[in-house]
């Protein structure tokens, strides 16, 4: 199992505000890795670390070491670009452009240089598909992405993402605005994608997590309010039998 | 605290649990006492309690897959859930055990016994002990408890053998006691398996805590199971 994400010691800061301490793991590539705890404990941050969405806050600064397939996320000669093209995200509410479907999935090729990833039409319709969307929308491509429902757009979002073929997806709690057939909609997009991607998922929907990963992470705020990783171990571990009593409280809803 | 109304039922359920036992603590304790007393009434009683135990057992089934279904529990509570679902089992078959005590006395009839009955009440109080204890340990989910109880079986076993070696002397000098001497064997049987389940529930209680599968072997030392059957 190689390691697609190495992060140590990672520290990050909102201004004055600390919103990790001394994070410290490694996320194995081809698998959905789940960051859950509270509101407020960092996993959000964590994520936006990964590929340093978190630059676009201002005053937002990090210490520590991230590394992607072992370079350096925050190193001098990293290409954020290129970065964000390797590590695409997904948001909480779907945000398709207001633009037809089509122009939605192809807009990250024409922005990058359509001609490397081939011909558009086949580009716009191999992610259509591998987003699980094809087979709805084929007949519709030049209406308006926003006439989709709330789960289709969701997953056109995804289309978007893979068209400019990243490694990454992360997902920040994904499913929260979509109903529950929506949601298994993309809980089975999501097993179908890590085939192809690595996979970070925030949620604060522990049956989500419980499903759909094979890792979790368990984040939460020390005394001095400031998020932590409490544990992080495979999935089937973390929901059956943690080791940290505050996972243990988290999970069985003992505290709160 | 959240979830109080999950926790509250969670704590019924394992409250309803331990009045099972308890139910079926005196069947097999009235089962025994109505051999040694040759009260058949007594047995019949037994045997129609019996459906008691049984319909108990079925309606906390079901409320135990309802609030897995509604509550999605998790970790220890999950644990709890699923040990709860076994022990009620072990406790649904030791029921059956107080079941099969009372009938053979209904076949014995009215006949009289070949011996005073000394190592068989022996045997089902120390079975019943372990099982009063095992509920205990489960009611506060006492992991040393439950370690120690299982050690209690050797006894049940020992006494076992005696009731097996007592028998066959009879038999020998008498065969004409065969047909009783095998029925009061069955008797043995059942309450040496009474034991065994009271150390199924211990196995399950260290599940619970610690969330490890342990066996405990003929010697009862704390095992893990084998991997290879």
């Amino acid at each position: 199992m190689s390691a697609k994400f190495a992060v140590r010691d990672l520290d990050v800061f909102y201004g004055r505000k600390q919103a990790l301490r001394k994070v410290s793991l490694e996320i194995p590539e081809h698998q959905i890795t789940a960051l859950i705890g509270p509101s407020g404990c960092g996993k959000s941050s964590f994520l936006r670390c990964l590929n340093r969405m978190n630059d676009t806050i201002p005053n937002s600064r990090i210490t520590g070491q991230a590394f992607l397939d072992e370079r350096d996320i925050y190193g001098t000669d990293m290409d954020v670009v290129e970065l964000r093209r390797r590590v695409g995200m997904v948001f909480q509410r779907p945000n398709p452009f207001p633009q037809s479907i089509y122009d939605n999935v192809a807009f990250g090729p024409r922005v990058l240089g359509a001609r490397q990833f081939g011909r558009l039409d086949e580009v716009v319709e191999t992610s259509l598909r591998g987003a699980s969307l094809w087979d709805e929308v084929k007949d519709v491509l030049h209406h308006n992405a926003l006439s989709l429902s709330l789960g289709q757009q969701q997953r056109l979002c995804i289309a978007r993402v893979i068209a400019v073929r990243p490694e990454v997806i992360l997902m920040d709690e994904p499913a929260s605005a979509l109903d529950p057939i929506a949601t298994l909609k993309i809980e089975d997009l999501m097993h179908a994608l890590v085939e192809d991607y690595t996979i970070i998922i925030v949620t604060h929907n522990m049956q989500q997590a419980a499903r759909v990963s094979e890792q979790t992470a368990f984040f939460m705020v020390d005394d001095d309010q400031v998020g932590v990783l409490v544990e992080y171990g495979p999935t089937r571990e973390i929901f059956t039998h943690p080791r940290d009593a505050r996972t243990e409280g988290y999970v069985t809803g003992r505290f709160g | 605290m959240l979830r109080v109304a999950f926790h509250a039922e969670l704590n019924r359920l394992q409250a309803d649990v331990a009045q099972l036992g308890m139910m079926v603590k005196t069947a097999i304790r009235k089962a025994v006492v109505a051999l040694q007393d040759r009260n058949l009434d007594a047995a019949r009683e037994v045997l129609a309690d019996d459906q008691l135990i049984n319909d108990k057992r079925f309606r906390l089934e079901h409320d135990i897959l309802v609030l897995i279904a509604t509550q999605q529990p998790l970790a220890s509570d999950l644990r709890n859930l699923a040990a709860m679902l076994e022990i009620i089992t072990e406790l649904e078959r030791m029921g059956d055990y107080g079941k099969g005590i009372s009938k053979i006395n209904l076949m014995l009839g009215q006949q009289y016994l070949i011996k005073p009955l000394v190592d068989i009440p022996k045997m089902a109080d120390i079975a019943l002990d372990m099982l009063a204890s095992s509920l205990e340990a489960f009611a506060a989910l006492d992991v040393e408890a439950a370690k120690r109880i299982p050690l209690m079986d050797d006894q049940v076993d020992e006494l076992y053998n005696q009731v097996y070696r007592d028998l066959i002397e009879r038999v020998i000098k008498n065969p004409d006691h065969m047909e009783q001497a095998n029925m009061l064997m069955w008797v043995a049987h059942n309450l040496e398996r009474a034991g065994d389940r009271a150390v199924n529930i211990c196995e399950r209680i260290i599940f619970v805590v610690e969330g490890r599968m342990t066996e405990f072997d003929a010697g009862h030392a704390a095992q893990p199971p084998s991997g290879s059957n």
